[in-house]
């Protein structure tokens, strides 16, 4: 501990009290390391606000959450009309319901700007790789609790959405059938399911996801922020023993970020008083149809920010899975022929690639549809050690990873529409090109990011005074 | 390289665009698009009475309370004396006097509560509402259904044409053409009237046009209290960021 610390009996109340609490709590301490006298590189652009508006969004579900399941009623037979109760007969409830509902999507469009973010300035990169995996754990967890909200309200759409991923689990050979009624808790989609996923979204899901998001932030802080120009700016020390580029969060990040923030509300508030259905991609028009389990809905489609991993697991058709399994065979034969890799490694990679291509050719194509679309979000994990680059930051990149990582956006949200789409040949063609895109940017990334001349990364970072 | 896969991104782009111009014009017949405007009260009450005499028979609006019908411009005196017919009290929900059992005997499907139908009705073709005028305007006689009616905009429908006292009977206009050796009958968008309703056509529609505004404002009664509601905070919002926007800049000017 501390030694007591005695402030003069003259000094204002204040700071006092504050005396008082730090004799007996470390509540100075705790603000300055958290945000007070955190140091973060002062050349932050637009794309660092995201982290701070996940925070908000987060706080804005977790409030609005608290007072619709005051009304709320968690149960097949009530379910739908206690959703209508809360539009039409609660006070000020359509705006709470419509704020959790914008809330959900703009969660991810955060999140997804986010990591974009991580993505083009090399956030992941050594020393960062545990913030990575960390914020990879955090959108894992978010896809599952967005998707157990998304049954909730009981509609059409809600119902046969969980059917179909459900029963997507019963496609894993030997536990697979048990799996999906473990998970459904009947046959069918039904109160039991709702209940559980009521349990999961309010509490477990969220508790989970909190302990993420600390381990996420004390990660951070450990490390330092990377910035847009991907120096470690730790390697400059001034005379004060901070980064001669960094500057003290608090005030300047806390008057940035609250602009920030402001500005977000606006989006924000836009969508909630004006288009909170924005078009049926954040209230889906189908799921205004009370959940009925004899009528299946003629086109079911997952909420749009599913959907680019949902269209990769359609697009793993029999068809598709030659390509795939071509594939890993190749793969096998680089390891074995190519690499540098010492024989006994060869001889094991070469081993894996048969076995994973029997495996591949001896279990139904919908399995491996779901590890299509399971290693969509697992292979972020692996992205810290995918990337060989020699520098961290786009700005610094030869100029062809630009068009590199504009394609992939383009592929991601071409993905994203595909999936929202009745299914017709040509889109399984596009989806089906864009699922080895998505995958080949991943699994090739060690080669290609090797590729072509980096430009000069300056000592310090780049900054105009405003 | 850079090159080519740009190249098969425009071109897949360009196919997306065609295709899901195909999708949207194999939906059924095109939707007219209703005459909505939920600021027009006398509008809505005129939906009001059309909807009580002619959809509560079967359809229920089970989220919807009577009283609510004085945002549209009622008084609980004026609800109670022309338009609760189903209920006894002013403050209940708008239930069906048809016994649900009974009634999907009769037509073989239960008839779909009406609370958010104009929500869940939209789609490629236009808003819940354009579909529904659509739909309540294009009845013709079928001899081969149970009802004796059968519907462009949803065929085979279980429900038969409740308006037509009103709108008479019609007969939708098909032609013949050539596709692939075919003949295929399609329709030309006209109807031919065969029987006279006790309403004009001009007035049928701007009644049907008054019961979809109905629905409409059914389907969400908080609305507009929402949209007026939103120029506020907005309004707010910008002078906040006004603000936000001068403070950080007072503060950054510091960071060299």
């Amino acid at each position: 501990m501390a030694t007591f610390k005695e402030v003069s009996p003259n000094a204002p109340a204040g700071t006092k009290l504050l005396n008082w609490i730090d004799n007996r709590f470390p509540l100075t301490p705790i603000w300055e390391g958290a945000w007070g006298k955190y140091y973060a590189p002062k050349n932050f652009n637009f794309w660092y606000i995201f982290g701070i508006l996940a925070t908000v969004v987060l706080v804005i579900q977790i409030v609005t959450g608290i007072f619709l399941t005051m009304h709320y009623k968690p149960d097949a037979a009530s379910a739908f009309a206690s959703v209508e109760y809360i539009m039409r007969d609660v006070p000020w409830g359509s705006i709470i319901r419509y704020m959790h509902s914008t809330g959900a999507s703009m969660f991810f469009v955060v999140v997804y700007l986010h990591m974009y973010r991580g993505l083009i300035y090399g956030s992941y990169r050594k020393p960062r790789e545990l913030t990575w995996m960390f914020g990879c754990a955090i959108f894992l967890a978010l896809m599952a609790e967005a998707f157990m909200g998304y049954l909730l309200p009981w509609g059409q759409m809600s119902y046969w959405g969980a059917q179909v991923i459900v029963n997507l689990f019963s496609a894993i050979p030997v536990i697979g059938p048990d799996l999906s009624l473990l998970i459904r808790g009947d046959y069918v989609v039904g109160d039991a399911t709702l209940n559980r996923f009521f349990a999961f979204h309010v509490i477990a899901v969220p508790l989970v996801l909190l302990g993420l998001i600390a381990a996420h932030l004390i990660a951070l802080h450990e490390t330092g922020s990377n910035n847009p120009d991907g120096i470690e700016v730790k390697k400059n020390l001034g005379p004060d023993g901070h980064p001669v580029d960094s500057i003290p969060s608090h005030p300047y990040y806390t008057v940035h970020d609250i602009f920030g923030v402001s500005l977000f509300l606006i989006v924000f508030a836009a969508i909630v008083f004006f288009a909170p259905e924005m078009g049926g991609y954040f209230l889906e028009y189908n799921n205004f149809i009370p959940a009925d389990p004899l009528k299946t809905p003629l086109h079911i489609s997952p909420a749009w920010y599913f959907a680019p991993t949902y269209s990769m697991l359609r697009s793993v058709t029999s068809e598709m899975m030659y390509v795939l399994i071509a594939c890993v065979l190749a793969a096998g034969a680089f390891a074995g022929f190519k690499s540098k890799l010492p024989k006994p490694f060869k001889l094991a990679a070469m081993g894996v690639a048969l076995a994973v291509a029997a495996a591949m050719m001896a279990i139904d194509a919908k399995f491996w549809g779901v590890v299509v679309m399971g290693g969509a979000i697992v292979i972020l994990f692996f992205l810290p050690w995918l990337d060989n680059c020699e520098v961290k930051s786009i700005r610094y990149r030869p100029d062809w990873h630009k068009y590199m990582y504009a394609i992939f956006v383009l592929v991601f949200i071409m993905l994203g529409y595909l999936g929202m789409q009745a299914p017709s040949p040509l889109f399984e063609r596009l989806s089906q090109f864009g699922t080895l895109f998505y995958f080949g940017f991943f699994l090739l990334m060690p080669w290609w990011s090797t590729i072509g001349k980096c430009k000069p990364v300056p000592d310090r970072v780049t900054f105009k005074a405003h | 390289m850079k090159k080519t896969l740009l190249n098969l991104f425009v071109s897949s782009c360009v196919a997306l665009g065609l295709s899901s111009g195909a999708l949207a014009a194999s939906v059924g017949i095109a939707w007219d698009k209703a005459p909505i405007n939920l600021s027009d009260n006398a509008s809505l009450q005129n939906g009001a009475k059309l909807f009580v005499n002619y959809c509560l028979n079967c359809h229920s609006a089970a989220y919807m309370r009577y009283n609510r019908m004085t945002d549209i411009g009622l008084t609980p005196t004026q609800i109670k004396e022309n338009l609760l017919f189903a209920a006894d009290k002013v403050g209940d929900t708008m239930q069906a006097s048809i016994n649900p059992k009974q009634a999907k005997d009769l037509f073989g499907a239960a008839p779909p509560d009406l609370s958010v139908i104009a929500r869940s009705r939209a789609g490629a073709g236009g808003s819940g509402a354009d579909y529904l005028y659509t739909y309540l305007r294009s009845y013709y006689r079928d001899d081969t259904t149970t009802t004796g009616w059968n519907n462009l905009a949803f065929p085979s429908v279980a429900m038969p044409h409740v308006l037509w006292e009103l709108q008479g009977e019609r007969k939708p206009v098909f032609e013949e053409k050539q596709d692939h050796g075919h003949a295929v009958k399609t329709f030309t968008g006209k109807w031919e009237q065969v029987t006279k309703g006790s309403m004009t056509p001009a007035a049928f529609d701007q009644s049907v046009g008054d019961l979809v505004n109905f629905l409409q404002w059914m389907g969400e009664p908080g609305q507009a209290k929402r949209t007026s509601l939103g120029w506020y905070v907005l309004a707010f919002l910008a002078m906040l960021s006004f603000f936000t926007w001068r403070l950080s800049k007072a503060y950054w000017k510091d960071v060299k």
